[in-house]
């Protein structure tokens, strides 16, 4: 009883904490854009513009929800439910927090700690690529067709880049757990100065896995109107919305943990946080959501800095240069880890 | 211990029917606070930049989308294939560094044959083979 509870706790906590920053997202992209551009940004519904985010979501909600004639009408429902379902379900192996005690038990701030840890998040990342294609495909119509293929391919290739550059990760830290894998970094140092050029590789991944810019070919809006979301409106719409900003911030998280020592400080340990009780945990948790939101912030910089890469330059990237750096990368940490 | 590890994805399953419920409620709630409209036919059409839609929706794509599925798979399955050794790297010492040589060679073999074949290559013909010289 007292497991169910505590794991409904951590469930509501961590995937509120990510549809806020999902539905914040867009916001702080625009008061960025609007900085780096030299412009003023949203500023008239609330302090700040600070309550559009809110009056998006009603908008959208109360907008007709148009399912054209000539769609393939279960998977065009489906394909939004794929798109928002698997970023929101990765959740469940990121640690986002030292343990806290709770009525005289520890419990480890993860869903769930599994074994398999890491492969559960490319499984179900892969899952992602469902939506866009089923959104592509049932849309019956040119833009979103191409969108569609375009971002198979992208997605697809660019995970191979993703699955070998940690594998370098799991020859230091010697398990898939992610909490294994903190704990290791919080005990020597960060993998980010051990494997500097896996998180190179990781980092420009994640960019390509959420078509982020400079790799958002799927949805270029220049050449393809929307892309895979040409055909979509109200909160189908939204939903493609979300679940994009939740895997950008699934993927800071797995940056975070992977490589930027999840809660850790350089000047505290585990046992400094555990002597401070669950105001140690909380400290920890915020540290978690600092370094993820700087990652979020790089998305953002990125974005208003690098121009759309071409196609044939984009697969040329991933094939030609990350998959032969990750491996590469592989044999040196080989070649330094003998005993 | 089995009965440990289904205890494990217990909260997995919460959390599976969390996700599921946040999107059916969201497309519970459209449908009924939704607006709702007459439609007409140009509105029912594929949108095509204000154009009348010429010809059908899905058409032929390029066979290199084809090409980059199955070297996925190919390399994907490679790719899960390192884990358990990379896990065990530490504990075999020696031997998983030559395995890993063989495996990584095996792995940069195949990928240099896909680069050579031009199986990579999005602006130019495929290079002749034997077939078609």
């Amino acid at each position: 009883m007292f497991d169910i509870a505590a794991s409904l706790a951590k469930i509501i906590i961590l995937t509120h904490t990510t549809l806020i920053l999902a539905m914040y997202m867009p916001w702080v992209e625009r008061k960025v854009s609007a900085w780096i551009q030299d412009r003023v940004g949203p500023n008239r519904v609330g302090y700040a513009g600070l309550l559009q985010p809110i009056a998006d979501t009603f908008k959208f909600i109360f907008k007709e929800d148009v399912v054209p004639g000539h769609v393939n009408k279960t998977l065009f429902v489906l394909a939004p439910c794929f798109a928002v379902i698997p970023s929101l379900f990765i959740l469940a192996v990121i640690p986002f927090g030292p343990a806290v005690q709770v009525m005289g038990q520890s419990v480890d701030l993860v869903i769930a700690d599994l074994g398999v840890g890491i492969l559960f998040v490319f499984a179900f990342s892969g899952l992602a690529v469902y939506g866009i294609v089923f959104a592509g495909w049932a849309s019956n119509s040119k833009y979103p067709m191409l969108g569609g293929v375009r971002a198979s391919a992208q997605m697809i290739s660019y995970e191979i880049c993703l699955g070998l550059s940690v594998v370098g990760i799991f020859m230091g830290a010697e398990s898939l757990r992610m909490l294994d894998i903190v704990q290791q970094q919080i005990d020597g140092s960060w993998n980010i100065f051990t494997q500097p050029l896996g998180f190179l590789i990781f980092a420009i991944a994640a960019f390509a896995e959420t078509n982020r810019l400079p790799f958002d070919l799927p949805e270029a809006e220049t050449e393809l109107v929307a892309g895979y979301h040409t055909e979509y409106s109200s909160i189908k719409f939204t939903m493609f919305f979300a679940g994009e900003y939740a895997a950008m911030f699934v993927f800071a998280a797995l940056v975070t943990v992977l490589f930027l020592g999840g809660w850790d400080l350089p000047f505290m340990d585990s046992a400094s946080f555990a002597a401070m009780g669950n105001w140690g945990a909380l400290l920890g948790f915020a540290v978690f959501l600092v370094k993820s939101f700087m990652f979020l912030l790089l998305y953002v910089w990125v974005r208003f800095t690098l121009p759309r890469f071409r196609f044939d330059q984009l697969m040329n990237l991933g094939w030609k240069v990350l998959l032969p750096l990750a491996l590469v990368n592989i044999l040196i940490t080989g070649f330094l880890n003998l005993p | 211990m089995p009965e440990n590890a289904l205890n494990d994805y217990l909260p997995v399953l919460m959390l599976l029917l969390f996700c599921v419920s946040f999107a059916g409620i969201n497309l519970l709630a459209s449908w009924a606070l939704g607006k709702r409209a007459p439609t007409n036919p140009d509105k029912d059409s594929a949108f095509e930049c204000g154009m009348q839609p010429l010809d059908q929706g899905r058409q032929r794509f390029s066979v290199r989308f084809y090409v980059v599925a199955m070297l996925f798979i190919l390399f994907d399955v490679e790719v899960v294939f390192l884990y358990p050794w990379a896990i065990k790297y530490k504990a075999l010492g020696m031997f998983a560094l030559v395995e890993m040589l063989v495996f990584l060679g095996v792995l940069f073999i195949g990928w240099l044959y896909v680069v050579k074949k031009g199986a990579l290559d999005w602006n130019t013909q495929p290079k002749p083979g034997r077939l078609n010289k």
